[in-house]
């Protein structure tokens, strides 16, 4: 199995590398996993990460600077497939629209806007930055075996907007933070999480492996 | 919920620890690496690596310290020290650092604060402000920004400060005490509350930790979102765990996965 971890350009993307290298050695997975900004490789990638910090609307430029990448990621997920993680901002690119400063088109993979996080309470400081349990909406491969709920294990967060899909059958998981924000989505083959696995120590490395497993 | 965060935080000088962890048996406990994984195995939120090698020549060994860090500890790191330019976070975020804290460059240059949020996000810069009390006993407190290790006063209100920073783009604020850092006696509470609430943003309290109390007032009292220590942990006075019990026990929540 190989998989491909898109650069383009947002971020540092070694410890990503180095927790899915980390996961599918750890889970008796094993696997290739490569770092690439080469569309042939993630045509012909087994499974398709994009991982992405920063603005919104740098990163979609990021991404479409790189020649033909759009396309390859399109046909590798939507003609052939193929398992696809988006992570954070690479969540966020899988939605119709971007709202952060101006508005952004996404891949419109999962339909929603990304809006800012507006906490009922406002004490409650921006960005939303530290580590926070997940609720389960509905089952889901990506979350077999790690404990949800408030008793549940914890995924690291650091954003200021989220995904507001147009339909919660997307859903997967949400998150509390003054209210609900968007944790992990997920349609056909494409999941998407708004926290960082590879920042997520125990809850990461297990969601990782299960999305070197699934087989949607 | 989100949790209280309980940061551990490493000096590193040319590359090694200089006060390093005692509280297990490491081969080499002058190696931030082995440090950082025994603090990722014990719990720790997020990890701090505060650089303050002298010289510029020797700034490479810190990069690779961070980049072996990455590929062992699955958690957030922070780096900081002797951060003067847009390139030095950029090599820094490249080694494997998630945040980068800036100190005396966003002193001198304010607009430097703009100019790294608008490259690399909001969410990996951290504005260190070191502030000192400068108001005489029975006036209204006031605190102004140090530099050089608080020696050096430039006469910035550090709300004022925190508050600029705050709107130019900063994404979290690492606060220190210099009257408190090293006493043991417990971070400057009035301080730590003034500045958290004048600011949206996440403010950590550093500076002055000598018991678990001391961590419990600081984010009970001082408003904190997160307590960064260094020497209650590195010898073994207290674990991890132990501080995220005290402050379980005093009513705020905290990640024990």
């Amino acid at each position: 199995m190989k998989v491909a971890i898109i650069d383009y350009g947002s971020g540092n993307l070694h410890s990503a590398h180095k927790a899915f290298e980390r996961a599918a050695s750890e889970s008796g997975i094993g696997g290739e996993i490569i770092v690439t900004s080469d569309p042939e490789l993630v045509r012909t990638a087994d499974r398709i990460v994009l991982p992405g910090v920063g603005a919104y609307a740098d990163c979609r430029r990021g991404l479409d600077a790189v020649p033909g990448m759009v396309a390859a990621m399109t046909e590798a997920v939507h003609d052939n497939g193929r398992p696809f993680l988006g992570i954070c901002v690479g969540m966020q690119l899988l939605a119709d629209r971007g709202l952060e400063h101006v508005t952004t088109p996404g891949l419109s993979w999962i339909g929603g806007d990304v809006v800012e996080i507006k906490p009922t309470d406002p004490t409650l400081k921006i960005p939303h930055m530290g580590w926070n349990t997940l609720d389960q909406a509905q089952d889901h491969a990506l979350l077999a075996g790690i404990p949800t709920g408030a008793d549940g294990w914890h995924a690291y967060f650091v954003h200021s907007f989220h995904l507001q899909p147009s339909s919660s059958d997307t859903v997967i998981a949400t998150t509390q933070y003054g209210g609900s924000v968007t944790a992990l989505v997920a349609k056909d083959t494409v999941a998407g999480t708004q926290f960082h696995p590879e920042k997520s120590q125990k809850l990461g490395l297990a969601l990782i492996a299960n999305f070197l497993r699934w087989r949607p | 919920m989100l949790k209280v965060r309980v940061i551990p935080c490493l000096d590193v000088k040319d590359g090694r620890v200089v006060k390093g962890v005692q509280f297990v048996d490491l081969r080499d406990a002058g190696d931030p690496v082995e440090s950082a994984i025994a603090y990722d195995a014990a719990g720790a939120d997020e990890l701090c690596f505060l650089d303050i090698t002298a010289s510029h020549e020797n700034r490479g060994t810190l990069m690779g310290v961070v980049s072996r860090t990455a590929e062992a500890c699955f958690m957030p790191l922070t780096v900081g020290g002797g951060v003067r330019t847009i390139e030095d976070i950029r090599n820094l975020l490249l080694a494997g650092a998630d945040k980068v804290s800036i100190m005396t460059a966003a002193v001198n240059d304010r607009d430097f604060v703009r100019r790294a949020a608008e490259k690399f996000g909001t969410q990996c810069i951290v504005v260190a402000v070191d502030a000192k009390k400068v108001s005489e006993t029975g006036s209204p407190d006031r605190w102004e920004i140090f530099t050089h290790g608080g020696r050096k006063p430039t006469g910035i209100d550090a709300v004022h400060y925190a508050q600029e920073v705050a709107t130019l783009g900063a994404g979290e604020i690492l606060l220190t005490s210099m009257d408190r850092d090293g006493t043991k006696i417990g971070y400057d509470i009035a301080l730590t509350r003034a500045i958290a609430d004048a600011v949206s943003i996440p403010v950590i309290a550093s500076g002055g930790v000598g018991s678990l109390d001391h961590m419990v007032e600081g984010i009970r009292d001082g408003h904190a979102s997160a307590v960064l220590a260094a020497s209650i942990f590195h010898f073994g006075e207290h674990t991890i765990r132990e501080a995220k019990e005290k402050l379980r026990a005093n009513g705020l929540p905290v990640r024990i996965d």
